[in-house]
């Protein structure tokens, strides 16, 4: 079956093979990384000093509006879709995903979504203002840039689908002949859960976008007091998808640290079993949370204790994986390349923001928290890092086998501490800022608030630069250096490692044996 | 080579010039931190549910703060003992069931011991019951409406902040001390007695905050919820809020502020008020003015 590759449009625009359109999905990622980034760098400018120094308030809301939508559906979605396209076939012995043409089709959607999507900003009006979250009735408020977000968001809501049910199809059907459910990588189990998550909230988003269309539009009103309808509901229906959503972020970033901490720990992953329950359990309970995103809206008492009770049993799972890589790392043997120091920093900056999570669920102490800088400390804390951060690390970690070079240990050093200080120096403060009473979403601010706004700002700033760092070392391990060994590392696990560096292009025609 | 163009006199000057720069840098960093206000906590509360709640906030605190640090040992010791470079063999183990059922057990019996306090908390937070005053809220874009329910006093409450003070765009100009916290009319409270607050909104969500005064809740259009404040005795003074959900443009521009004053101050307030237009409502200051005058002229 040996095909010539083919080159230029050919290769990338009509590919099915799983490693060209993984990468496809990593640049594509870190493209929207620097677009999200940047609007997160207005932001940081204009809440340098109390004010409006730079941009109007209406602007200030597109900002944190498209940052959000183009962070979770442009940089940490893809980027992880990226990762499961190389990776799974490669770590279950297969010779590409079992869907290539649709894997294809749902790439190659996502830069129109996003091309819509940024679009707007030139509609009148701009782009949409009214929070990631898209709550009614404010969106129904918006200009015509909410229905080119809808439009969109159904788009990004196909490409998910069609990604996740390939996800499925490969790792049910075309693993090597031995490897059994409970021998597969974890990295796989924690994206088999993800696709699972996928398939059942992303129609659920795609029903309450198009509910607020025809609200828009079309005379209903579901959400729209004016009509009789109910903005509660709205609500609802958007976190019975955004809790599991937050999960879709996170699961394959447990999957790589999972990966990345027994080779550098040169020790196997310590309870791989319960990994893999606590993975299905977290899953599980994502979609019994839901309303401790909203302890505010009025519920009755009897469901507020029922949503901070379950919210709460988040913290058994996601303590037992946090043990478990502690364990693993427990005499071990460890050396700390960038991979592994990513790692760890994930492990440590992930359990801050899982421990601010309990905090959180408490429900009467939410009613301070809640909508505060306090939130957006804490979310920053589990998805830059721990999904952004994650992705960095698994980049340093797979890329020898992408590339066939190894990229400059030094220069990943210096970018893995550049971004970990500057990170903490930007998203620690905002917890102060939140307990003293400063909302989220503000164009400006009381004078009490200065101080850490500033940190926060000079925080942010460091942290977009240090990224230019990661663009340059990407680009210097592709062009070249030193040659990665078939193994790369020091005898990692997994399947993924018995093929040459850089991985050709085609790979596992022949099924290997997993004994 | 760069000493030989470089006299040692100029080189020193240049050392000299970098050192000051340094230094000045050095001394406005530190005038800057030594001057600041830092807030580390939830601001001083003054009621009796806001101090319970900062109790459990601390306590649900200090239990994270000991896992964050037990979880920070056993991983840097395992850092700095099990590494490579110390010539470690790594060990063999990949798992035991005891440890495991251990760190799932254990977490559940934390949970609950922060779960009991929690519960009771919320239900004496949502009892509104028994009520002495209710006001009605209600949040439009973006100003907020008091209505005395069992009074005739009804009126807006808008930012007093002058637009020259927020737009910078030409240039700093000077703030005043509460910028974006101050509202032409406040809303007037007694100490002591359980106001009942029933909020709701005439256009998009909002939220009614003041960090002071205990939690926060949303305005929805449609709906009425209900929270409720009892001031401590001594908590006479003004206490400054804002709005909590994303509203739209304005949203930093609708804040909230509450006047605490005795019962009979009170009293008077709602007198001199009752039936009368937004523009004409007097503030409780103007009110007890007036009445240090009275007392004046009838002393006299």
């Amino acid at each position: 079956m040996a095909h010539e590759t083919p080159t230029g449009f050919k290769r990338w625009f009509m590919s099915t093979n799983h490693k060209d359109i993984g990468t496809l999905y990593l640049c594509f990622s870190l493209a929207m990384l620097f677009l999200g980034g940047v609007f997160a760098l207005v932001i940081r400018a204009e809440l340098f000093e109390p004010g409006l120094q730079f941009i109007d308030p209406h602007f200030f809301n597109q900002m944190t509006t498209m940052h959000a939508l183009v962070m979770v559906f442009g940089a940490v979605m893809p980027g992880f879709v990226g990762f499961a396209n190389w990776m799974i076939p490669l770590q279950v012995g297969a010779p590409d995903m079992a869907l290539p043409r649709l894997n294809n089709f749902s790439f190659w959607i996502l830069p129109f979504a996003f091309t819509i999507l940024i679009l707007s900003f030139f509609v009148p009006g701009g782009a949409p203002a009214a929070g990631w979250t898209l709550y009614a009735p404010l969106t129904i408020q918006g200009g015509m840039s909410v229905d080119m977000a809808i439009v969109a968001i159904h788009i990004m809501g196909v490409s998910s689908i069609m990604g996740a049910i390939n996800v499925i199809v490969t790792v049910l059907n075309m693993r090597a002949p031995g490897m059994t459910l409970m021998k597969m990588p974890l990295f796989v189990w924690t994206w088999l859960i993800t696709a699972f998550l996928l398939i059942a909230v992303m129609p659920v988003f795609a029903g309450s976008v198009t509910m607020l269309l025809t609200d828009r539009h079309f005379g209903t009103a579901f959400f729209d007091p004016a009509g009789g309808g109910d903005p509660v509901l709205y609500q609802h229906i958007f976190w019975f998808f955004g809790h599991p959503e937050v999960y879709i972020m996170i699961l394959p970033a447990f999957g790589i640290i999972s990966a990345i901490i027994p080779t550098f720990a040169r020790k196997p992953l310590f309870g791989y079993s319960s990994m893999v329950f606590a993975t299905a359990g977290i899953a599980f309970l994502s979609f019994i949370v839901w309303a401790h995103h909203m302890f505010t809206v009025g519920m009755p008492l009897q469901g507020e204790l029922f949503f901070m009770y379950a919210t709460m049993l988040i913290a058994v799972p996601t303590g037992v994986k946090i043990f478990n890589w502690l364990s693993t790392m427990w005499r071990g043997s460890m050396t700390f390349e960038t991979p592994m120091l990513y790692s760890i920093a994930v492990v440590f900056l992930f359990t801050i923001g899982g421990l601010s999570g309990i905090m959180l669920a408490i429900t009467p102490v939410d009613f301070q928290y809640h909508d505060t800088y306090f939130v957006v400390a804490h979310f920053h804390y589990v998805l830059f890092a721990g999904a952004v951060m994650s992705m960095m690390g698994g980049a340093y970690y797979w890329l020898p086998k992408w590339t066939g070079h190894m990229y400059n240990e030094t220069l990943g050093k210096v970018h893995f501490w550049l971004t970990t200080i500057f990170f903490n120096i930007t998203f620690f403060p905002q917890h102060f800022l939140g307990l003293a009473g400063m909302p989220r979403r503000y164009a400006d601010y009381p004078l009490q608030f200065t101080e850490f706004n500033q940190w926060s700002t000079i925080g942010a700033f460091g942290l977009g630069i240090s990224q230019l760092l990661f663009v340059y070392i990407i680009i210097q391990t592709v062009r070249g250096g030193e040659k990665a060994s078939t193994e790369v590392w020091e005898n990692p696990e997994g399947l993924e490692w018995t093929v040459p560096s850089p991985a050709p292009f085609h790979t596992f025609e022949e099924p290997p044996v997993v004994k | 080579m760069a000493l030989t163009f470089l006299s040692a006199f100029t080189l020193r000057k240049h050392i000299n010039k970098a050192l000051s720069y340094l230094f000045l840098t050095a001394m406005m960093l530190y005038s800057t931190i030594a001057s600041a206000k830092y807030e580390y906590d939830l601001p001083e509360q003054k009621t009796q549910i806001g101090r319970e709640l900062t109790d459990l906030h601390h306590f649900v605190f200090f239990v994270c703060l000991a896992i964050m640090i037990f979880v920070t040992v056993w991983m840097f010791y395992s850092i700095f003992a099990h590494r490579k470079s110390r010539g470690v063999e790594p060990a063999k183990f990949s798992h035991s069931t005891f440890l495991e059922v251990l760190w799932t057990a254990v977490p559940v019996l934390i949970l609950i011991v922060m779960a009991v306090p929690a519960t009771k908390m919320l239900i004496k937070m949502e009892d509104t019951t028994k009520s002495d005053i209710t006001i009605k809220v209600t949040g439009y874009q973006w100003k907020w409406q008091y209505e005395y329910l069992d009074d005739s006093v009804n009126f807006y409450s808008s930012m007093s902040t002058p637009r020259e003070q927020i737009d910078q765009y030409n240039g700093k100009v000077e703030q005043g001390e509460n910028y974006l916290q101050e509202v032409d009319n406040h809303m007037v409270i007694p100490t002591g007695k359980k106001v009942r607050l029933l909020l709701t909104a005439n256009d998009v969500i909002h939220a009614w905050w003041v960090p002071k005064l205990g939690g926060k809740k949303d305005a929805i259009p449609g709906y009425i919820n209900e929270m409720w404040i009892r001031a401590d005795e001594d908590a006479i003074g003004t206490y400054r809020g804002r709005c909590a959900e994303l509203c739209g443009k304005d949203h930093a521009y609708m804040p909230i502020v509450v006047d605490v004053v005795p019962q009979e101050q009170y009293e008077q307030w709602v007198a001199a008020n009752s039936g009368v237009a937004s523009d004409q409502i007097q503030s409780t200051a103007q009110l007890s003015n007036k009445k240090i005058q009275q007392t004046v002229v009838s002393a006299q």
